[in-house]
């Protein structure tokens, strides 16, 4: 190599493969997203496509059309579950990126601090006993409850972090100390339940984004985009955590405000998807490592390229959900934990065997 | 430069100070070795300069200024650091964690200038044919290089270096002492470099500070500091030395008995 200036050139080079790929991966959730409208159905893709490019523009049918049908079909029955895969796909990618940056660990996911298991609490108390905090009963009664149980872990794990220090352990430790006392309580509550009650409960916990309508988004919307925005700024504090706490003081992070900051955001984020959908498992851990396998371990391609895969992999999950039994939809969250699994193990082996693609 | 440490205290809990009385005035550029049996605080002392650890009690001074009133974001453009051990659990470039050490300067358009300084360092150190490999599946003494790399892109006044040379085998061990005493030659910095290995610091170092239980037990010229005397006193170890150019040369003899029980006891968590 000759000179710092052909260095550079090789360093930008590799960082315009990695938007290319990039790139391409969006490409594959456009189509992923036209072909989940079209599957199942006796649309082809391209008629598929045609009816949300013509809804989009705002083009009008004749109501109780053939094609109004179609249209109706697409945006009322298919695209608030897209829409909803999407945005949990997003938001739990990110917080797996960021709850491995804050702990340190690669097998961390968003719901090491217990998030789920108070999520799971909240809409257990719901259906169950009927009780809400936000005085009204029935759906938004359980999303209530499970939103604001799901805090209560992120607010222990922030207040004995205040008085035992913030180490990546004792996050660790305090979530897993909460899943087991909330885990407990669940438990306590489904065995003394009716049956009936407790599969409704049951079923809960299940992650599932179907049921869900257009007026239930704009709230884990505003949560995910938001948190984008900001990890994604963040992004070279996130890579200085990864160092270990020693070395991200050393080059200047205020590493406890910081991942005090970075906990309050992860909690209202992930709150606000699984409150709606229920836990939807594997997102949060394997598309990290896939997006540093394809890009590199820097956050600030990390990031990007999570919220492409995680958005495609459960908008694939989704369509396999829909069509997997012929009688009903599989829940996501069991197709997830399908495809989840294997892609681990695959990783896992590949990673042994090669370094990352750039 | 100047650093200066005035009173310096500190303890992890109330009653037990790993320092105390800590009291140095350095000038530099020089190469500076910190030597001491484990668990004397060597680790604690650099980490209360850089404040990794806010020190109970004194104060530390660079060129004048107290550390404790700038942020630490500030105190890292004049303070570099290269840790015991980094953590290399995800996949990172050579260049990309370099690139971390511009972090205290870094804004969103000054990628380019952060690289150049970031080649020109991997150039000086002699590692550019490493740059776009994982860092973590480099050789112990590559990672120790790209390590320094990331404290020097910090374009520090003072560079504190946790034993650096620790997993190193002897020949890189004389490559990266040989290398700082350059570095604080050639780029003015002061370089403090805590060592276990005390003929590679006398052979190379400006200025020797030996700490002993929580302290400064010793400081001065390789020659004024390893003494027969001094290394009995606070490594109990019996040992001649010899004058081997102008520096001294420690000819280990014998050490103090220490039961297995009293070993252990003395064998500190690293902090």
């Amino acid at each position: 190599m000759d000179s710092t200036d052909e260095m550079i050139g090789e360093y930008r080079a590799s960082i315009g493969r990695k938007v290319l790929l990039m790139a391409a991966f969006l490409i594959v959730l456009f189509v992923l997203i036209v072909l989940s409208c079209a599957w199942g159905t006796d649309n082809s893709f391209g008629t598929a496509y045609q009816v949300i490019i013509d809804h989009i523009t705002g083009k009008h049918y004749e109501i109780r059309s053939w094609e109004w049908w179609q249209d109706h079909y697409i945006w009322q029955n298919v695209m608030p579950s897209v829409a909803v895969s999407i945005i949990a796909g997003v938001g739990l990618a990110i917080g797996g990126v960021v709850m491995q940056a804050v702990t340190g660990n690669p097998l961390a996911d968003p719901y090491t601090t217990g998030i789920s298991s108070g999520a799971c609490l909240g809409a257990v108390i719901a259906i169950l006993i009927g009780f809400t905090f936000a005085s009204t009963v029935g759906e938004y009664g359980i999303i209530s409850n499970a939103f604001i149980c799901s805090l209560v872990p992120a607010l222990v794990v922030v207040l004995i972090s205040k008085r035992a220090g913030s180490s990546p352990t004792t996050i660790i430790l305090v979530g897993i100390a909460i899943s087991y006392f909330f885990n407990g309580m669940i438990t306590f509550l489904m065995v003394m339940a009716d049956p009936n009650k407790m599969y409704a409960a049951y079923q809960w916990q299940i992650g599932s984004v179907t049921g869900i309508t257009w007026g239930e988004i704009p709230m884990m919307l505003a949560a995910v985009a938001v948190a984008s925005v900001i990890s994604y700024f963040v992004s070279s504090k996130l890579d200085l955590l990864m160092l270990g706490d020693e070395s991200a003081k050393s080059l200047g992070l205020n590493v406890e405000q910081f991942r005090t900051l970075c906990l309050v955001m992860l909690s209202v984020l992930v709150a606000s998807i699984i409150s709606y959908t229920g836990i939807i498992g594997f997102v949060g851990l394997i598309i990290p490592h896939t997006a540093r396998f394809l890009v590199g371990g820097t956050s600030r391609f990390v990031i990007p390229m999570s919220i492409v895969l995680g958005a495609a992999v459960l908008v694939f999950a989704n369509m396999v959900s829909r069509t997997i039994t012929f009688y009903t939809d599989v829940p996501i969250g069991i197709v997830m934990s399908f495809i989840g699994a294997p892609l681990f193990l695959y990783l896992i082996m590949r990673k042994k065997s090669q370094r990352q693609i750039f | 430069m100047e650093l200066k440490i005035e009173d310096l205290e500190f303890s992890y809990t109330a009653d037990t100070p790993v320092l105390r009385d800590i009291n140095l005035c350095i000038t530099g550029p020089k190469f500076v070795s910190i030597l001491g049996p484990n668990g004397v605080g060597k680790s604690t002392l650099i980490h209360c300069i850089n404040k990794i650890l806010e020190p109970t009690k004194g104060k530390v001074y660079i060129d004048g200024t107290d550390v404790s009133t700038i942020t630490i974001k500030e105190l890292a453009k004049i303070v570099g650091y290269v840790p015991y051990s980094a953590n290399d659990t995800f996949p990172l470039s050579v260049v990309d964690t370099v690139l971390m050490g511009r972090h205290p300067y870094s804004s969103w358009k000054s990628l380019d200038n952060d690289l150049k300084i970031v080649y020109r360092t991997l150039r000086m150190l002699g590692i550019t044919h490493l740059s776009m490999r994982p860092f973590n599946e480099l050789s112990a003494g590559q990672h120790q290089k790209v390590m320094l790399a990331r404290g020097l892109v910090q374009e520090p006044k003072i560079l504190l270096l946790d034993e650096p040379t620790s997993n190193l085998d002897i020949r890189h061990q004389i490559a990266v002492t040989k290398l700082l005493r350059k570095l604080s030659e050639e780029q003015q910095i002061l370089v403090i470099m805590i060592s276990h290995d005390i003929n590679i610091a006398a052979k190379y170092a400006d200025e020797i500070i030996m700490l002993s239980g929580g302290t400064v037990y010793a400081t001065g010229t390789p020659s004024e500091v390893i003494t027969p005397e001094n290394l009995q006193a606070v490594y109990e170890v019996e040992a001649r030395v010899e004058d081997d150019g102008g520096r001294p040369h420690v000819i280990l003899e014998d050490a103090v008995s220490m039961d297995e029980e009293e070993y252990y006891e003395d064998e500190p968590a690293r902090v």
